[in-house]
């Protein structure tokens, strides 16, 4: 058992050495099955590994397997080791079988593109470092991991070097996240110095017994861990890198952008939930951001045109929601729209990499139309990842996981009415945007034909993945439906459950107003973008509508404040001023040669000269002493 | 007795000086010996009269004619011209003043000098001669080593050969 | 007896040294240099003899002529060398063979 663990992440890493090493010499076909086929293989193992777990619940909680010792020095000690419990499980599967659909429809995507052994490399790289981060035992390995996806998003970001924008998105990404990064380690030096070890539960335990809940230095550790999972996961105040971020190939932005990478923030939370819960300003304040970004993120997603940027700020914005989930204290219900999430986001960045392959590299969605009829199999799946991420009620598995949100959002202690009105403006927004999406994209006559079908390899994995959009949520009904708690009974082994307050359960009500919201909202689509009256167009062009695009103009806010000062600054340095420093010391001892070496000239003359006078000099010292 | 010595050593430096400042080489050699002369003169008075007559034997005998040989030889007295334009006088200002200053260091340290011990007598060809094979007996030889090295050296650099270059060294030329 | 005081000598012998060296640092022609240092090992060994007379020994003389052995070797040398010079570098000029000076 504990080996099966141990090769989870241990095999993707494997396949990337084979794939770096010998990638030149092997077929793209052997390349590609090799990449895929190792996330398959540790897609069957986490099965065979959950099922282990699963039935031995609720005795056995996790399983912890030492691979080897990392580093001993004298009382920093860290180990390359892995545990798994039910959380860790849930994020595995998802990680490993939702990849494993992208990496098979990669093999079709990137079949006439002459990096694709290198790309086939990165992404295993990459799964590796994920699952190095859900699995590991002690924080110093969970920031290797933390740190190895950073680097496999900026690798993948820049897929396409050759053409300059993209290396700009890629840099961008890596340094904003760089910024959380940095925040999240001087996060874990503080826990280390005050505990003296890595080892999470440990930690756990040791803050709980020693810190005061709202003492000062718990609340700076959370802030400073909370700087680290907004980076990552795109929250606001940096949420910039990840609209840019689409410039690299969408099988990366479905599996990094959507649905693992970006999702990382919310697990660090969740594994360090008791940290938190002894800071509970820093619970507010996540919450409040999740509240936030959500509402930017989905008034952003309404103004954009260019199709893969729609799905990034709603990206953005579910992430939102799993923050304010987090915040709140519902960390099932956080994770289990992560699920969600994971599934239908990558199916609708999948179905919408199809349509930009076929369509030529046509990005702007005003350009597309009447692909319905031409790309029936692409339609249907996609028309059923944005029914799910609208929530659309009852057959979508969105909707139960996002109403479970809302109901917290307004019930839990933490909890309260405008929060909950936030969520159900932004459940508004997503599914105003998301039709808009369809019916511009699919309806209406068409501005570019389709170049060709696409094949089994592309097509098969949406199929999976929109059958999961749907069933996925009927393993958590609420009580209302039937109260099934599948996935809450799993996750609360490891996670607390969220306090409510103490008012009537009034769920089904507050279900009943986010499914009109929900209808009213793809009414109001199929009234504005649909039928298309006079004033949508003049909207297109006003400037609330430009505020929008430019994602409420935090772009121009950072450009102005960090990165002008910034680049004025370096342009000063231009000469490198320490530099110049040795320099001149170098200078200086050449000029000391030149005027020494014009005493040797080579004239007899002038060396007797010398001899005189030192004679006469020292003589007269002597005389004269 | 004294005046001499004051003679003898007055003519030893006017001599000198036209010897340094001359501008014919065959004259200031000319000059050179006769400066060597009054020198002996010098050693003769001050009860040496064997290394007077060593010094007109050897030094303005042996010596003073290798050079004036070699002078000739170079044809050094036809380039008059030369000589007065290397010659100016902004050129002896500061070796005068260096010569000055250790002049005064010298009489400076002159001020403190034993006092003469009495009983001088005339060394006779006889003692030096003792001295020579008994006490310094070795250095005599290195002298005769040192002598022996000189002739031969001497013979080698003054010879003319004809430049042989290496064979390797033709074919780059070629 | 000579009655002319020590000082006085050795005076006389540093007047004659010091004309040497004066010739040395003026002159360039490399045969009149080579006379300036003659001049300055014989005054170097004047030196001796007043010296040999003020301690009544012949030690003095002896050392006379050990300098005069060695003067006799370095002139033969020397002319040898300038001859050398003279055929290889076409003047006696001493400022002519400064090729071991630092290039730049």
């Amino acid at each position: 058992m504990e080996t099966l663990i141990a090769l989870i992440p241990g095999l993707p890493l494997f396949s990337f050495l084979i794939l770096v090493l010998f990638g030149g010499k092997l077929s793209r076909r052997v390349a590609g099955w090799i990449g895929a086929g190792s996330i398959g293989i540790v897609a069957v193992l986490t099965l065979v590994v959950g099922i282990h777990l699963i039935s031995a619940l609720p005795g056995l909680k996790s399983y912890s397997v030492i691979v080897w010792h990392w580093m001993h020095a004298g009382n920093l000690n860290a180990d390359i080791a892995f545990s798994l419990d039910s959380l860790s499980l849930v994020f595995c599967f998802v990680i490993t079988f939702v990849g494993f659909l992208i990496h098979v429809y990669s093999i079709g995507f990137m079949a006439k593109d002459e990096g694709f052994t290198r790309f086939f490399a990165y992404m295993n790289l990459f799964v590796s470092s994920m699952l190095i981060l859900v699995l590991s035992d002690n924080i110093l390995l969970m920031y290797l991991g933390w740190e190895g996806v950073g680097v496999c998003s900026y690798l993948l970001i820049g897929f396409w070097y050759k053409e300059p924008a993209n290396g700009t998105a890629a840099r961008k990404a890596f340094i904003i996240t760089r910024i959380g990064d940095t925040a999240m380690i001087i996060g874990i030096f503080i826990l280390f110095v005050s505990f003296g070890t890595f080892n999470i539960q440990e930690l756990m335990h040791l803050a709980s017994a020693k810190w005061a809940v709202g003492s000062s230095i718990a609340v700076i550790t959370a802030y400073l861990l909370l700087g680290g999972a907004l980076g990552k996961s795109a929250q606001l105040p940096l949420q910039t890198w990840l609209p840019d971020a689409m410039a690299g190939p969408s099988p990366v932005s479905a599996l990094i952008h959507a649905a693992t990478m970006v999702t990382a923030g919310v697990y660090l939370i969740a594994r360090t939930n008791i940290l938190f819960s002894l800071a509970p300003i820093v619970q507010g304040v996540i919450a409040v951001i999740g509240a936030l970004t959500l509402l930017i993120a989905g008034f952003s997603a309404l103004a954009q045109h260019d199709l893969k940027r729609i799905l990034a700020y709603s990206t953005i914005s579910q992430i939102g929601y799993m923050f304010l989930a987090l915040g709140v204290g519902a960390y099932s219900a956080a994770v289990f729209h992560f699920m969600m999430h994971a599934f239908f986001k990558a199916l609708l960045f999948l179905a919408a990499g199809v349509v930009i392959l076929v369509l030529n590299e046509e990005h702007d969605i005003f350009k597309m139309g009447g692909l319905r009829k031409k790309m029936p199999v692409v339609f249907w799946t996609f028309l059923t990842g944005s029914a799910s991420l609208s929530a659309l009620p009852l057959v979508t598995a969105g909707f139960y996981s996002k109403d479970a949100i809302l109901w917290f959002a307004y019930s839990s202690n933490s909890g309260g009415v405008v929060l909950w009105l936030a969520g159900i403006v932004g459940a508004f927004l997503t599914a105003l945007y998301s039709f808009r999406m369809i019916f511009i994209t699919f309806f209406g006559e068409a501005k570019t034909e389709p170049t060709f079908r696409a094949g089994k390899l592309m097509t098969v994995p949406l199929i999976i993945l929109a059958v999961l959009s749907v069933i996925g949520g009927f393993i958590e009904l609420p009580a209302s439906m039937g109260s099934v708690h599948l996935f809450s009974d799993l996750v609360n082994n490891t996670l607390p459950g969220v306090g409510i307050k103490d008012v009537e359960n009034r769920e089904w009500l507050f279900q009943i107003i986010s499914a009109l919201i929900a209808l009213s909202g793809i009414y109001l689509a199929y009234r504005f973008y649909f039928k298309k009256p006079a004033y949508m167009e003049s909207f297109k062009h006003s400037r609330l509508n430009h505020f929008f695009e430019t994602g409420f103009g935090f772009d121009k806010v950072y450009d102005t404040v960090i990165v002008k000062p910034a680049v004025w600054l370096a342009e000063i340095d231009k000469k490198d001023i320490f530099d110049q420093l040795n320099i001149s010391i170098a200078r200086l001892t050449l000029l000391g040669n030149r005027l020494i070496s014009l005493t040797e000239n080579g004239k007899l003359r002038w060396y007797i000269l010398s001899f005189a006078i030192g004679i006469a000099l020292i003589l007269t010292f002597m005389i004269t002493k | 007795m004294d005046v001499f010595f004051y003679i003898a050593a007055s003519i030893a430096i006017l001599s000198t000086i036209m010897a340094i400042s001359g501008r014919n080489a065959i004259h200031s050699l000319m000059f050179l010996i006769l400066s060597l002369l009054a020198i002996s003169v010098v050693f003769y008075l001050l009860d040496a009269p064997f290394v007077a007559a060593l010094e007109v034997i050897i030094y303005a005998g042996a010596i003073m004619v290798l050079f004036i040989f070699v002078t000739m030889m170079l044809n050094i007295g036809l380039e008059k011209k030369q000589e007065k334009r290397w010659l100016n006088p902004r050129m002896w200002i500061l070796p005068s003043i260096l010569a000055a200053i250790l002049l005064a260091d010298l009489i400076l340290a002159l001020r403190n000098m034993p006092p003469v011990v009495a009983g001088k007598q005339v060394i006779l060809p006889k003692q030096i001669g003792i001295s020579l094979f008994t006490t310094y007996l070795l250095a005599v030889e290195i002298a005769a080593i040192l002598l022996m090295a000189g002739v031969i050296g001497a013979y080698h650099l003054g010879s003319q050969k004809k430049k042989v270059l290496h064979r390797f060294l033709l074919k780059k030329q070629n | 007896m000579l009655t002319v005081p020590v000082e006085t000598q050795i005076v006389f012998a540093g007047i004659l040294f010091l004309l040497g060296l004066i010739g040395l640092l003026v002159r360039r022609n490399l045969v009149f240099m080579l006379m300036s240092i003659e001049i300055m090992f014989n005054s170097a060994g004047l030196v001796f003899i007043i010296a040999a007379r003020q301690w009544n020994q012949p030690d003095g003389q002896v050392m006379f002529i050990f300098i005069l052995a060695v003067t006799a070797v370095e002139v033969a040398i020397g002319l040898a060398l300038i001859l050398q010079v003279y055929h290889h570098f076409k003047t006696l000029d001493v400022d002519a063979i400064n090729k071991l000076r630092d290039e730049k």
